[in-house]
C-alpha cells in the first residue's frame, strides 16, 4: 500500500472527481483555494469545467446554471464566501438544485484570520439561508475523510437534490497527510433520477419518493426552473395547500432519511460513563484521549459526528444511552451543543470550546474530562 | 416556425408596458430564426423582466436578481448548442454590475436582452443606475446626485464584441434580437422602453421621445470590431482538448527502515526563503519511503516573501491522531523570527529534543538537547540551512537516516536541482 503525500483540499478534488464532478467554480480565498487550483490542473484534462467566478455569487451561480444543465457540480469557499452564497443557497434549496458546497472554515468573525483553522461556521451552515429549510453538512476529521465524505456530499446532493456542504476546516484542508487512495473504501456513485414521464413536470413527486426526478435544461423535454414559490409545473403558485405540501417535502425529504447517512466514528467502552461529542479535527485529539484514559484504566467513550444536519437524533441517543455525563468539545465558543442538550434533556451536557487559531490539544480534553 | 409563445400563460404587464412589445419581437426572432423551444433557454432576472421565461415554451430559468448571467454562463458551458437568451432589466444591470463586466470581458455566446426603463418598475419606480439625473421618480431627491450610466459604453469598454441600443418601439426589433442571438459571442441590446406603471406616471416619456434621445446618443449597432475575438466556450475547449490528463498520486513506494520505533515530531524554525516548507516536503517524503504517516502543517504570513515560515512534521508507524506538535523529537531553528512565533515551545522540552540550530539564532532557555551548527562558515547559504539540517538528522539517524533523505530527494527533485541537493547532503559533516 504506497502511500501519497497531499493536503486535504487535493483530496477534496480528487473525490470530487471520483464521483464524477463534470463543473467547478470558484473564487480564490484562503485556506480553500487549493481546490481550486487542484481541480484546475486536473479537471479540464478530464473534460470538466473549471472556472474562477468574478466573485463568489457568480461562482456558485455558475454552479447552480451548469448542474441545472445535468452537470455534477462543486463550489469551495471560507466563512466569508459563505456569506455571499447565502442567497443562492437558498435557492438551491428551495429550487433542489444538486449541488456540493466546500467550507474550509477559518477564523471568523469576518476577515478573522485566514490561515488558522475553526469550526464556526457550523450554524451558519444550517441556518445562513432564508426560510430556514434543512441542508446536509457533512464534516471531514482527516485526509482520508476529505476524499470519502466528498464523495458522499455528491451522492446525497444527486440523490436528494439539494445543496450539500463539506465543512472542512483550515487544520485539515491545508495539512498534508500521507494517503493511500486506491485503498480508500469508495461509495457506490448515486445519480439523479432522470424522468421518463411523458409528461414531464419539473418538481412532480412520483407516489412514494419525495424527491422530484430531473431532466436537465436543453433536454428534448422543455424543464422549467424557478426561485419563485412553484408547484410542480414550476410556475409560481399562491395556493396555501400546494406551498404548504411542498415546504413539508423539502424539510421531510432530508430529516426523515437521516439515519440513512448518519456518517460517525464510535469507540464506545462497556464500563465508561463518560462520553465524548465531537467532530472534525477535534476528533482526532479525542481519539488521543480515549485510548490513553484506556490504558490508564478509566475508559471514555466517543462519539465523532460526521454528519452534523440534519442532526442525526437517532444515532447520538443510542450512543449516549449508557452515558451519565456527556462532554461535547467544538473549536468554537458554543455552537452544536446546543444541538446536544436538546436531544438529551435528561443527561448533564458540559462543553468545552476554543476559537482562537490553535487546535483543541489531547490534554485540553482530558483536564475538561477530569475536571468533571 | 411557430410561435413558441406560451398561449396558457399570456403576458401579464401593465396596459402600454413595452416589455410586451419585446416579447412578441422575441419571439418573432426566435420563429424566424426556425428555432424549437428545446433548442432555446430564457434565463430571466427579478422585477417585470423576470417574468419573460413564464411566456415561452422553452425551457426557462429564473433565479436571483442581478445574477441571471451568472446562471446562464453555467448552462452555456455545460450546454454550447443551446441558445442562451438573458433578460434583465435595469435594475439588475446595476446589482448585477461585475456579472455584465465579467461576461463582456468573456466572451461566452450569451444574448443579454436589457429592457431599460429607466426604473424599477416592480418595487415602486425607484431610481436604478440608467435613471436621468433630471427624472422624478421613487427615490426622493437621490437620483437627482448621481449620474447616470450608459451600459454600451460601459459594455464596449469592458469588451463586448456585440453592443447595440435601439428602441423597443422600432419596428426592425425582431431583426434587431435575430442578429443579436445568431452572433457567436456575447452580445447585448440596450433597449429603450416605457413604464407606464411608475415612470411615465411623473415623467414624459414617448416612442418618439425615445427616438429623438436615441438620435443624440453615440450609435451602437451590433459588432465592436476591436471587440471581435474568438468565443469563449469553443476557445476554452480548444485549449482543454490539448491537455494531458493527470492521473492521481501513485503513492510512494515503502521500502527502508524507520531509524525510531514510535511517533516524531519536527519543527523548523525558520524564515521566508529558506526553504522551510520545501525541507517539510522532503522530510514527509522521506518518511513515506519508510511506509510510515505523515502529517505536515505548515506556517506562514500570507505575504510569502517575507515573515517567520514554520513546517511541523510528524513520522509515525501508527495513524496519526493528534496533528499538533506535543513532544518535539528535533527542531531547527534556523531564523529568529521563526523562534520567535514559537517561543511557548521551548519551555516545556525535555532532555531527548534535539535542537540544531544555526549560528546566530537565539533560542529561550531550555533542558533540550543543543546542537550548534555555524552552516554560514561552512560556506552553505542560508535557502539550503534547512535541506543541510536534515542532512545531520540523517548523519545522527535521528527521526531519518540517510536512505530516506536521498530517495525523497530523488522523488522530489530532478536533474541539475537533485545534484547539487545530493552533493549538498552528503557535504554535510556533523
Ligand atoms: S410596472 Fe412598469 S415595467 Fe412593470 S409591468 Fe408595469 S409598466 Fe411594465
Amino acid at each position: 500500500m504506497p502511500l501519497s503525500l497531499m493536503e486535504g483540499n487535493e483530496a477534496v478534488a480528487w473525490g470530487a472527481m471520483a464521483s464524477g464532478c463534470g463543473f467547478f467554480a470558484g473564487y480564490p480565498i484562503t485556506p480553500a483555494t487549493t481546490i481550486f487550483n487542484t481541480l484546475l490542473r486536473i479537471m479540464p484534462p478530464a473534460g470538466g469545467i473549471c472556472l474562477q467566478g468574478e466573485d463568489e455569487i457568480a461562482s456558485i451561480g455558475y454552479c447552480l446554471g451548469a448542474s441545472m444543465a445535468g452537470l455534477k457540480a462543486m463550489t469551495a469557499t471560507s466563512g466569508p464566501g459563505i456569506s455571499l452564497y447565502s442567497e443562492q443557497i437558498s435557492f438551491a434549496i428551495g429550487s433542489e438544485i444538486p449541488l456540493v458546497i466546500v467550507n474550509v472554515q477559518r477564523l471568523g468573525p469576518s476577515t478573522g484570520s485566514a490561515t488558522r483553522g475553526a469550526d464556526g461556521d457550523i450554524n451558519f451552515m444550517r441556518w445562513g439561508s432564508s426560510g430556514g429549510l434543512p441542508v446536509i453538512v457533512l464534516a471531514p476529521v482527516d485526509i482520508k475523510d476529505c476524499f470519502v465524505l466528498t464523495m458522499h456530499a455528491f451522492n446525497l446532493a444527486e440523490e436528494f437534490r439539494c445543496p450539500v456542504f463539506l465543512a472542512s476546516n483550515k487544520e485539515i484542508a491545508m495539512t498534508k497527510e500521507s494517503i493511500d487512495l486506491d485503498a480508500v473504501e469508495k461509495p457506490r456513485i448515486i445519480d439523479r433520477i432522470q424522468s421518463n414521464e411523458e409528461k414531464f413536470l419539473p418538481f412532480a413527486v412520483k407516489e412514494g419518493s419525495m424527491v422530484p426526478d430531473f431532466l436537465p435544461i436543453g433536454s428534448k423535454t422543455l424543464v422549467r426552473q424557478t426561485s419563485s414559490t412553484h408547484g410542480a409545473d414550476g410556475y409560481i403558485t399562491t395556493d396555501s395547500n400546494i406551498i404548504s405540501r411542498f415546504q413539508n417535502r423539502l424539510k421531510n425529504k432530508l430529516e426523515s432519511a437521516i439515519d440513512s447517512f448518519s456518517f460517525h466514528d464510535s469507540f464506545t467502552d462497556e464500563n465508561a460513563d463518560t462520553l465524548i461529542i465531537t467532530y472534525g479535527v477535534t476528533g482526532r485529539a479525542a481519539k488521543v484521549v480515549i485510548n490513553e484514559q484506556r490504558k490508564a484504566g478509566q475508559p471514555v467513550s466517543l462519539l465523532i459526528l460526521k454528519t452534523l444536519w440534519p442532526v442525526p437524533e437517532n444515532l447520538v441517543r443510542n450512543k449516549a444511552k449508557k452515558a451519565k455525563n456527556i462532554f461535547v468539545f467544538e473549536m468554537n465558543m458554543g455552537q452544536y451543543v446546543h444541538e446536544i442538550e436538546r436531544i438529551l434533556p435528561d443527561k448533564k451536557v458540559k462543553f468545552f470550546g476554543q476559537m482562537d487559531g490553535r487546535l483543541i490539544t489531547p490534554r485540553q480534553i482530558m483536564e475538561a474530562i477530569s475536571n468533571g | 416556425m411557430d410561435s413558441l409563445l406560451n398561449t396558457g400563460r399570456p403576458p401579464v404587464f401593465c396596459p402600454g408596458c413595452s416589455h410586451e412589445r419585446v416579447t412578441k419581437a422575441l419571439d418573432k426572432a426566435l420563429s424566424n430564426m426556425g428555432l424549437s423551444g428545446d433548442k432555446a433557454v430564457i434565463v430571466s432576472d427579478i422585477g417585470c423582466s423576470g417574468l419573460f421565461d413564464t411566456f415561452f415554451n422553452t425551457h426557462a430559468f429564473h433565479g436571483l436578481h442581478g445574477r441571471a448571467l451568472t446562471y446562464a454562463a453555467g448552462i452555456k458551458m455545460a450546454k454550447p448548442d443551446l441558445n442562451v437568451i438573458v433578460t434583465m432589466g435595469d435594475g439588475g444591470l446595476g446589482i448585477g454590475g461585475a456579472h455584465l463586466l465579467a461576461a463582456c470581458r468573456r466572451n461566452l455566446n450569451l444574448t443579454l436582452l436589457i429592457l431599460n426603463n429607466f426604473n424599477f418598475g416592480m418595487t415602486g419606480g425607484q431610481f436604478s443606475v440608467t435613471t436621468p439625473q433630471e427624472a422624478q421618480v421613487g427615490s426622493g431627491f437621490l437620483n437627482r446626485l448621481e449620474k447616470s450610466l450608459d451600459v454600451c459604453d460601459v459594455a464596449r469598454s469592458a469588451g463586448a464584441p456585440y453592443v447595440s441600443r435601439c428602441s423597443s418601439y422600432s419596428s426592425d426589433l425582431p431583426d434587431e434580437i435575430e442578429k443579436a442571438v445568431r452572433f457567436d459571442g456575447f452580445s447585448l441590446i440596450d433597449m429603450w422602453g416605457i413604464c407606464p406603471g411608475r415612470y411615465t406616471k411623473r415623467n414624459k416619456l414617448t416612442p418618439q421621445i425615445i427616438d429623438e434621445t436615441l438620435a443624440g446618443f453615440p450609435s451602437c449597432s451590433g459588432i465592436v470590431e476591436e471587440n471581435k475575438r474568438k468565443e469563449y466556450s469553443h476557445n476554452y475547449r480548444e485549449i482543454i482538448s490539448k491537455l494531458k490528463k493527470v492521473d492521481p498520486p501513485r503513492g510512494i513506494k515503502a521500502e527502508f527502515v524507520f531509524p525510531e520505533s514510535d511517533r516524531q515530531e519536527v519543527i523548523i524554525l525558520g524564515s521566508a526563503g529558506q526553504r522551510i516548507i520545501t525541507s517539510g516536503d522532503i522530510l514527509c517524503i522521506a518518511g513515506l519511503t519508510a511506509g510510515l504517516n505523515v502529517t505536515q502543517k505548515n506556517d506562514y504570513n500570507i505575504t510569502v516573501l517575507r515573515g517567520p515560515s514554520i513546517s511541523e512534521i510528524i513520522l509515525s508507524p501508527d495513524d496519526i491522531g493528534y496533528s499538533g506538535i506535543e513532544k518535539p523529537s528535533v527542531i531547527i531553528a534556523l531564523a529568529q523570527e521563526g523562534v520567535d512565533r514559537r517561543r511557548y515551545l521551548f519551555s516545556d522540552l525535555a532532555e531527548n529534543t534535539l535542537i540544531i540550530r544555526a549560528a546566530g539564532v537565539d533560542t529561550p532557555e531550555s533542558r533540550a538537547t543543543m546542537l550548534d551548527v555555524d552552516l554560514k562558515a561552512r560556506g552553505i547559504k542560508s535557502q539550503d540551512w534547512a535541506l543541510a539540517s536534515l542532512a545531520v538528522m540523517a548523519k545522527l539517524k535521528k527521526v531519518i537516516n540517510a536512505d530516506m533523505l536521498n530517495a525523497a530527494l530523488k522523488l522530489v527533485f530532478r536533474e541539475t536541482v537533485l545534484e547539487s541537493a545530493l552533493e549538498l547532503v552528503n557535504r554535510v559533516e556533523l
